[in-house]
């Protein structure tokens, strides 16, 4: 890539302002519900079955298809001509249910009416009939029935039994972690718009355009080319679009084509949380073996994930909790099998870091346990086991680490807060406190940045370049909220070295750019960054040869695009707009399409070799209190440096490391998803469902972007992918709270306290541990822990 | 009968023929055509359709309140002054500092929540000097963001402060006191009848009182912080509804010697100052009561009313010995709050009866009074468990005991066995045990998404040993939210 830092308007690594910005804040961005109302508009509703799992026995439609202001029904029947299965890689993700519900709250029908109101009350003179069947309603149930919705996998490497068996200290245990609901503010909306000759358009929240248009064309019976797919913006996806916007799209269409009107389908609150995926909640088994200082000797681990009733992206978001056993650790003999559970349930899907985090927990719960054991600090445990640069750098799936920062980046946070004296401190806070404790945990991220499904590494853009200069930049990325777009116009505008306010940001549409991949994976900017590059470069290519020809520049000297402006060295020629238009009067073409491939992928059969173009690298030390009469926590400190290369936007790439960090504490402590004994999910609603406020975050929160940090592959400007690796630091938030628990025993005995750490969890965990502590543990007289030293 | 007349910024609208359950949300996205006011859960419970409301004040001057409009009846702002997102800009464009802060502080992200942010903000704007960030946090505990960690948001409602602007809203108040006084001249209640749906006004208690014997069966609607999900979640068809907001002998607040008076229709917020002066950690509690939108719109008397098992201002009230008076056919009478409550959904009111004021008698010389919240999230979640606790000690026994419980039974309720195990006997670590064995026992709540049954008994247990602690160990920390813990 070219190097910037020669402009004065250089474009990159400044913080500009999300380019909505100032749109959000006067409530002129539009969203899908927001737009203008086609005339002739039927809105839709669906019926939701309320059994977990039942055969329908009957389904009497006739007094829904009579109501007032129907127009349209449809259900499983109606798609059996085309399709009724939408599942993205794998068949049995359905549209309607068949003769059988699956989950609480499957549709079994849709309802479009000339109001939403006609719609709703039209679902509810369904006459419907059902024969309930025993349900699997948790991942314990799955695994005892073998219920798996694709096979299971395992990577095993050297001897684990052996190393375990050999090593001087051997521990097992299990821990779980739950699902987590993505609660973007604005739920599923799409909106279907017939056409002539056949085609549709479709505007939906989506994160996967050209996969929703592809879905939409096979359950039309249509070719993809009849079908577009539109998104300007959505209000947050966090992976809950990935795959399920197309469900409610496929439906809009559908009864769509049948009127030949326009449907709206937007989802209420309750519906969505209660029909779409969510986060795996997993449990994982692990017996390991380590020696006296801590050291992983060898590591058996049994991954197994709640996919739900069907596939979805689920034998992907397992592969990805695999990958991510290690977290930063160097893990020699080791053994992975993951389970991709069955359940009656919502279909479970990809929710930022996919896996990671579930993965991350696993092998964090190994060393929080090991360090226990032997009485040390937590944070001894992890750098003793941390990769090596040039040796102990094997990943358990066969890619060598080439970038690590561990050592530097976690010294660098261990000595900034000050983690000896803070360890100190918090000792003297507990034993001044009786009721009151405190914890701390200092743990890293390591997180591979790649879709681990090669094929989708790649990103297509196209820059128009018009008369007076100005830009228009369409690009297969998807903004919801992470700022996608503001990087990507940075990108264009560096290239051409115009001013960012000459790049006008379009809407994603599958119209301008075809077979893109999902924006996910966090690779959003280094795919479709890299491509609008490609694209632009192409035509500064294009430019150049007219600008020496008609400037007699000779060949030894640079043609510069900078300051709104073509130079030859330091001599400016003329202004951006001037060769703009001299190309067109020569006839030369200002638009271009460009695309990348991310290189050196290349995996086996298992996903084994080098799933990932490189890894981001983070830390984060927390601090909580705990009270040991009710449970209630709280942060009290957070301190994170995070690893983003060279940033692009440093405000853009804070904002998703601060956000990260709060949605992953979420994850960890409030956000419980609780489903009744009938497998009936009850938290389906912000009132039951509790998402971080603005009182959670920590009154001192020092987040900082690591300075030395670049990416020493190609990316986008040396930067690197932000989206998910920073959810991962909230790690920290469970293992502060373990340490919390922990200090009632002294630190010689591990919490038992699974997540979410609610204050429910938490008060359990307390009177366990004042339990255990009543009764001297076998290992009891060992000497205090140490504090970990830099 | 007259329309439904408001002033939409400034402009005057006058509407007939509404639903009168359309909520102010859904006519501002649809009839209206002002989408910038966004729904997220249609229950009061993130934000996104915040907006803030003028209302002319007793005193003249304009009071503006943040208040969730996804959950208010449009024709609960008759006669009020409704702001938008979209009235915030100055007439040459400018951003208002509520905006122009946001996007200076990079306090949007993917957008959806932030016009509701905006008007929180916007509301904190014109009613607060520059606030703490503790404070900022309680402006915005009905707000839900999912995107940035907030800490850039509560940066931009500092930083709003420093940004030059001449508020147009202040300027312009004369003019919308001269609007809305002339709307509140008009002697004509506001009467809506629409499609077999009936909505009523009135202003006074003979009005209310005749139109509850005309309309037995008509739902009472004060803030519509729970009648409106009823509507919006539970999509009930409510045929007809007196709104008792206007009913002036339902406002007020008698701050006398030796107890308060409260009228059923103030709201949590303006009957907050008051409670937290006379029992600051009823104050505490209410802090953390719903979230400062719902506080804005919900009333002492609705609560109270509703009588939820899980409501929180009960447990403390019935703690505190707080009387209730209703007004009915036969006139007034007055029984202690614990006897409204027979059993779930089921009320000692007799027909026609409703609250009209809460009489909360003050602490005596040598009372002690503290409650709890237990619930996941700290701010704007309902409580698995709520407990107040009132004791007087004596020569080192416990002369008197009240225990309020909130999540632990069908109705609120006070602990009588545990006050029975606890009169008489010395306040020491032996009786407490003893209690604790009696509270264990004394309830048998539900396991539900908020909690165990388990954890219910354990922690009402705990928060009675809590308290034992507090008035026993003065000096030694037992809340995590103290400022010095937090330090």
């Amino acid at each position: 890539m070219i190097e910037p830092g020669k402009k004065s308007n250089s474009a990159i690594r400044k913080a500009w302002p999300h380019d909505s910005a100032h749109l959000h804040v006067s409530g002129e961005a539009r969203y899908g519900d927001d737009m203008p109302e086609p005339r002739g508009l039927l809105h839709c509703w669906l019926h939701l079955a309320n059994r977990t799992h039942a055969r329908i026995v009957r389904m009497d439609l006739s007094r829904v298809r009579t109501a007032p202001g129907v127009v349209a029904v449809i259900c499983a029947a109606d798609l059996a001509a085309t399709t009724n299965d939408i599942g993205p890689v794998f068949p049995g993700d359905l549209v309607f249910a068949e003769d059988e519900v699956l989950f609480d709250g499957q549709p079994l029908f849709a309802v479009a009416a000339e109001t939403r109101e006609a719609a709703r009350i039209a679902t509810t003179l369904a006459d419907i009939e059902y024969e309930d069947l025993p349900a699997i309603l948790s991942i314990d149930a799955a695994l005892a029935a073998n219920a798996e919705v694709v096979p299971s996998k395992q990577w095993l490497r050297g001897d684990p039994d052996g190393a375990i068996a050999r090593a001087p200290h051997r521990l097992s245990g299990r821990v779980r972690v739950g699902g987590q609901e993505h609660f973007y503010l604005e739920g599923q909306n799409c909106l279907a718009i017939p056409q002539e000759d056949g085609q549709m358009l479709i505007h939906s929240s989506t994160q996967n355009p050209s996969e929703l248009q592809h879905k939409a064309a096979e359950v039309l019976g249509v070719p993809a080319n009849a079908v577009t797919a539109e998104n300007r913006r959505m209000g947050g996806g966090f992976g809950g679009k990935e795959t399920q916007a197309a469900w409610f799209a496929v439906i809009a269409a559908k009864l769509a084509q049948r009127t030949g009107r326009a449907v709206k389908l937007r989802l209420d609150r309750d519906a969505d949380m209660t029909i779409t995926g969510k986060r795996h909640a997993f449990l994982i088994d692990y017996t390991v073996g380590f020696d006296d200082a801590g050291r992983i000797l060898g590591i058996d681990f049994m991954q197994a994930a709640d996919c739900g009733y069907s596939p979805d992206l689920s034998h992907s978001i397992a592969d990805r909790a695999m990958a991510h056993a290690d977290n930063a650790y160097f893990l020699d003999h080791l053994r992975i099998t993951s389970k991709r559970c069955f359940t009656h349930k919502a279909s479970n899907t990809a929710f930022r870091g996919f896996g990671g985090p579930q993965g991350m927990v696993g092998i964090e719960e190994v060393i929080e346990q090991i360090a226990r054991y032997l009485h040390m600090d937590p944070l001894a445990v992890r750098k003793v086991n941390f990769y090596g640069v040039d040796a102990r750098n094997v990943t358990p799936y066969g890619m060598t680490v080439e970038d690590n920062i561990l050592d530097e980046l976690v010294g660098e946070l261990e000595q900034r807060v000050d983690y000896a004296a803070r360890r100190r401190a918090i000792a003297q806070f507990n034993a001044t406190h009786p009721y009151l404790k405190k914890g701390i945990a200092l743990t890293p991220v390591k997180f591979g940045i790649s879709f681990t499904a090669k094929h989708l590494n790649q990103g297509g853009a196209l820059v128009l370049v018009y008369l007076d200069g100005s830009v228009q930049l369409n690009h297969g990325g998807t903004e919801m909220g992470q700022g996608l777009h503001i990087k990507v116009a940075q990108v264009v505008a560096e290239v051409f070295g115009i001013d960012l306010d000459r790049i006008q940001i379009t809407p994603t549409t599958t119209g301008k750019v075809p077979n893109t991949s999902s924006t996910a994976a966090s690779a959003g900017t280094d795919l479709n960054g890299a491509a609008a590059y490609n694209a632009a470069m192409k035509i500064v290519n294009r430019l150049v040869p007219l600008v020496r020809d008609q400037f007699k520049v000779a060949t030894e000297t640079a043609i510069v695009f900078r300051d709104n402006g073509v130079y030859a060295g330091d001599k400016r020629l003329a202004s951006f707009q001037e060769i703009v238009k001299l190309a067109y009067m020569n006839r030369i073409s200002l638009s271009a399409a460009g695309f990348y491939a991310t290189p050196k992928l290349d995996v086996d059969a298992l996903g084994r070799g080098r799933p990932f173009y490189y890894f981001a690298y983070g830390a984060a030390c927390t601090e909580v209190v705990i009270d040991t009469l009710t449970g209630e926590h709280r942060m009290t400190r957070v301190d994170i440096v995070h690893d983003v290369g060279k940033s692009l936007n440093p405000a853009i790439d804070m904002g998703q490391i601060e956000g990260g960090f709060v949605q992953g504490a979420g994850w960890l402590t409030s956000e419980e998803l609780w489903w009744d004994a009938k497998g009936r999910i009850a938290t389906h609603a912000p009132s039951t469902y509790k998402i971080p406020a603005a009182s959670d975050v920590p009154p001192h929160f020092d987040v900082r972007i690591y300075e030395r940090g670049v990416n020493v592959e190609d990316g986008v400007y040396r930067s690197k992918a932000v989206g998910e690796p920073p959810l991962m630091l909230a790690i920290s938030v469970l293992y502060a709270l373990k340490d919390a628990v922990s200090a009632i025993g002294g630190h010689r005995r591990a919490a038992v306290l699974d997540a979410p750490a609610t204050p429910e969890a938490v008060l359990m965990a307390v009177e366990e541990m004042q339990r255990a502590i009543a009764v001297p543990a076998s290992h009891a007289k060992r000497p205090e822990p140490e504090t970990a030293t830099p | 009968m007259r329309p439904l007349r408001f002033l939409l910024d400034e402009e005057l609208r006058e509407l007939t023929d509404i639903d009168p359950t359309m909520t102010v949300l859904e006519w501002l996205r649809g009839p209206a055509g002002l989408t910038g006011t966004k729904e997220g859960c249609a229950e009061g419970d993130c934000g996104a359709c915040t907006v803030v409301l003028g209302t002319l004040a007793s005193d003249g001057a304009m009071r503006y309140r943040a208040v969730n409009a996804c959950i208010l009846f449009l024709p609960m702002v008759d006669g009020c002054q409704l702001l938008t997102v979209e009235h915030l800009k100055a007439a040459d464009g400018r951003l208002h500092p509520a905006q122009q802060a946001m996007v200076d502080q990079h306090g949007s992200q993917c957008g959806f929540c932030t016009p509701g942010f905006v008007m929180s903000l916007f509301a904190m704007y014109l009613t607060e000097q520059r606030p703490t960030r503790a404070r900022v946090n309680d402006v915005l505990s009905g707000n839900l963001c999912r995107c940035t960690g907030y800490r850039p948001i509560v940066d931009a409602a500092l930083a709003m402060y420093d940004i030059e602007w001449d508020e147009p809203v202040r300027a312009h108040a004369a003019k919308v006191v001269q609007g809305l006084r002339a709307m509140r001249d008009d002697p004509e209640p506001l009467a809506i009848e629409h499609a077999g749906r009936r909505y009523f006004a009135p202003t006074h208690a003979d009005q209310l009182d005749a139109l509850l014997a005309a309309h037995p069966k008509a739902t009472l609607l004060a803030g519509a912080t729970d009648v409106g999900l009823w509507v919006t979640k539970l999509h009930r068809d409510l045929r007809e509804i007196l709104f008792i907001g206007n009913v002036a002998e339902l406002h007020g607040i008698n701050d006398r010697t030796d107890e308060l008076v409260i009228g059923a229709a103030v709201t949590h917020a303006d009957a907050f100052a008051v409670i937290a002066r006379e029992f600051p950690d009823f104050g505490e509690l209410l802090r953390r009561f719903g979230s400062t939108l719902v506080r804005n719109s919900s009333t002492v008397g609705g609560n109270v009313a509703n009588g939820s098992p899980i409501g929180d201002s009960m447990p403390a009230l019935i703690a505190l010995g707080a009387r209730v008076v209703l007004r009915g056919p036969q006139g007034e009478r007055e029984i202690p709050l614990e006897d409204l409550y027979v059993a779930y959904g089921k009320q000692s009111r007799a027909a026609g009866e409703y609250v009209a004021r809460l009489r909360i008698p003050k602490l005596a010389r040598g009372e002690q009074f503290h409650c709890y919240k237990l619930s996941k999230r700290f701010d704007q979640d309902i409580s698995a468990v709520c407990a107040a606790f009132k004791l007087r000690v004596e020569n080192g026994r416990v002369a008197e005991f009240r225990g309020g419980f909130g999540g632990v039974a069908a109705i609120p309720s006070r602990g009588r066995k545990t006050e029975h195990a606890l009169v008489g006997q010395p306040w020491n670590e032996a009786t407490l045990a003893r209690a604790e064995a009696v509270l264990g026992e004394e309830f048998t709540p539900l396991t539900d998404m908020r909690a165990s049954r388990d954890y219910r008994r354990l922690a009402t247990t705990r928060l009675l040993r809590k308290f034992f602690i507090e008035t026993t160990q003065p000096g030694v920390a037992t809340r995590i939210l103290d400022a010095e813990v937090l330090a």
